[in-house]
């Protein structure tokens, strides 16, 4: 192949760069890294979550038996499922809820209005170590500066990352300090709406109040499919901040399904179980976007439709 | 709009008061850093020591080889910043300045792989990287950003697609291949996009923390995430060291966000991008 490709851009020398093969070049870096890295390794992991596969030692193929383990045998496969879950029902509604508000506050001009983008943006470029070096320290059960700020307005200490009841709690909240993102993208959004429609409102004699909820939100619906894919995904591959904040722990009450994945691969060298677990969460991920995408035709306004309903 | 009503006014207030919760963590640990031993203990919390230990943060660094962390790191961050830009670039011009069979098809592929979350490929390149013996060395975190990144190609694209065909058309006149128009032409048109990327690059190489933790195992191939975090681990009572290379790893993410600010807080850039 890639002698026939050099052969041809040769052969047609007069217009060098100009041969058939030449947008192929171009490309054939992401091609090429797209099968090594990407859809290769796709493959096969669905091939190796049909075998017994240590990490060393020979594989054995074992069919479905990965699965039927997964979904039927495992205790710990339940467990780490149900708190992902609870954990997403958790951080996804919250991140969004915050991500908004800060956008919308930050949307009217004002003084410094540059510089609290900024600082509110800045937690969200850090890394995750960096993160949860800082907080683990300030939810320290008996010196944490969180329960000082507390025991101020009245509030007993809580014991944030070793009690199971607030440990999954306090990784919410870490990940509610990096919502940067989604705040960045909501405030994109709403630059993008007409001011003349508020302006027809307000004629009309809507408050501020109605004004959100018949104009901004509409109209920033497609920006929250984005966000709340995005933010889905990201949930339920939490591992770095639930990994170093609390190892899983207390009592395994943040043991997310991104650490079951790992320890099974990398701690218990399980190869083709964590295979099996992994493209569980794959599809799952598949099925929940395409759900998503699916009902968002109820709820996601595009103006673009209304034009040429207009027309 | 000129007159500042109570409203107004409130809600700067209140805008005033987040950003000073959102700050106060960095605060926090640059204080933690600079206290001493007995000062870290008290109650209340002092909210600045008697005497700024600036000498804290030389302390931290010595008690590790941080030295050869940070020399990690920095090989893994500039290589797989400067490997980004070119591949996806190089990429990004070819799907934006060329008719070719199976381009749309190619395209849609590239869009889907950026569904495809990490950890389903994790456990197989863990083992293709094995097989090949690069386990232990950067290779594993460095080799993937020379190959193009699906996000950052589909935002070159775009930026590309915005610039007028003309241009192309008149280096043609002139002589010049296709090579040497993405290279001369469109390559320094596209600065904004391109630090945009870099910035993003940068950051998650320098930030990554799952990566280094998969492939290396030897403490001489550690990048400072991967060595803080396994400080953390072994030396959790040690806060004022822990805190002052908290805030090291910071340092670098921060400076590269002042200076690329305006790419980054222009929203028709990075609207596209997940963080």
């Amino acid at each position: 192949m890639n002698k026939r490709v050099a052969g041809h851009a040769i052969s047609r020398r007069s217009t060098p760069l100009h041969g058939l093969a030449t947008p192929y070049l171009f490309i054939l870096p992401w091609v090429v890294g797209f099968l090594a890295f990407t859809f290769g390794p796709l493959l096969f992991s669905l091939y190796t979550s049909f075998y017994d596969w240590p990490l060393i030692g020979e594989p054995k193929f074992i069919g479905l038996t990965n699965y039927y383990n997964m979904l039927f045998d495992d205790s710990e496969f339940r467990r780490s499922f149900w708190i992902t879950l609870k954990f997403t029902a958790l951080y996804v509604p919250t991140n969004m809820i915050v991500a908004l508000l800060l956008a919308l506050l930050l949307n009217r001009p004002m003084f410094a209005s540059g510089f609290f983008r900024a600082v509110f943006y800045l937690p969200s470029i850090i890394s995750g170590v960096a993160l949860v070096t800082i907080w683990s320290w300030m939810f320290s059960h008996e010196y944490g500066v969180l329960n000082y700020m507390l025991s101020i307005i009245g509030i007993e200490p809580v014991n944030w990352l070793g009690s199971p009841k607030w440990a999954l709690y306090s990784i919410v909240i870490v990940g509610l300090w990096a919502v940067g993102q989604p705040m960045l993208i909501f405030l994109a959004g709403l630059k993008s709406i007409q001011k003349d429609l508020y302006e027809a409102a307000s004629l009309s004699g809507v408050g501020r109040i109605g004004q959100f909820f018949l104009i901004t939100l509409p109209m920033l619906t497609p920006v929250l499919l984005f966000n709340l894919v995005n933010t889905i995904i990201t949930s339920f591959q939490q591992l770095t901040e639930a990994m170093l904040l609390t190892k899983g722990g207390p009592a395994k009450a943040t043991y997310l399904f991104a650490i079951y994945i790992y320890d099974t691969a990398f701690k218990h060298h399980d190869m083709g179980y964590a295979s099996a677990l992994s493209w569980f969460s794959f599809l799952l991920i598949l099925l929940l976007t395409g759900v998503i995408f699916k009902t968002s035709s109820l709820w996601v306004f595009y103006e673009a439709e209304m034009k040429q309903e207009k027309a | 709009m000129a007159r500042t009503s109570p409203f107004t006014l409130f809600r700067w207030m209140l805008i005033a008061l987040l950003a000073a919760a959102f700050i106060f963590p960095f605060y926090w640990t640059l204080v933690t850093a600079l206290k001493g031993k007995a000062e870290l203990l008290t109650w209340p919390p002092i909210w600045w020591p008697a005497e700024a230990r600036w000498w804290n943060f030389v302390d931290a660094w010595n008690s590790q080889p941080f030295a050869t962390f940070f020399k990690n790191s920095v090989i893994v961050t500039v290589l797989c910043t400067v490997g980004q830009l070119l591949s996806s670039s190089l990429v990004a011009f070819g799907f934006a300045r060329f008719v070719f069979r199976g381009r749309d098809f190619l395209f849609m592929l590239l869009l889907a792989a950026m569904m495809v979350p990490w950890d389903v490929t994790m456990i197989p390149r863990y083992m293709e990287f094995n097989w090949l013996g690069w386990i232990n060395t950067l290779k594993p975190l460095i080799v993937p950003a020379w190959f193009g990144s699906p996000a950052f190609i589909f935002l070159l694209r775009q930026f590309i697609l915005s610039i007028p065909k003309e241009l192309d058309e008149a280096a043609k006149m002139d002589g010049a291949n296709m090579l040497q128009i993405y290279w001369k032409i469109h390559l320094p048109l596209m600065l904004p996009a391109l630090i945009l990327v870099g910035t993003f690059q940068f950051l998650y190489a320098w930030n990554d923390y799952i990566g280094p933790l998969i492939y290396l195992n030897d403490e001489s191939t550690y990048t400072l995430t991967l060595g803080l975090a396994q400080f953390k681990g072994l030396h959790a009572t040690n806060l004022t060291s822990l805190a002052a290379m908290a805030v090291m790893l910071c340092i670098p993410p921060l400076c590269l966000f002042f200076l690329a600010q305006r790419y980054i807080m222009d929203s028709s850039l990075s609207s596209g991008i997940k963080g």
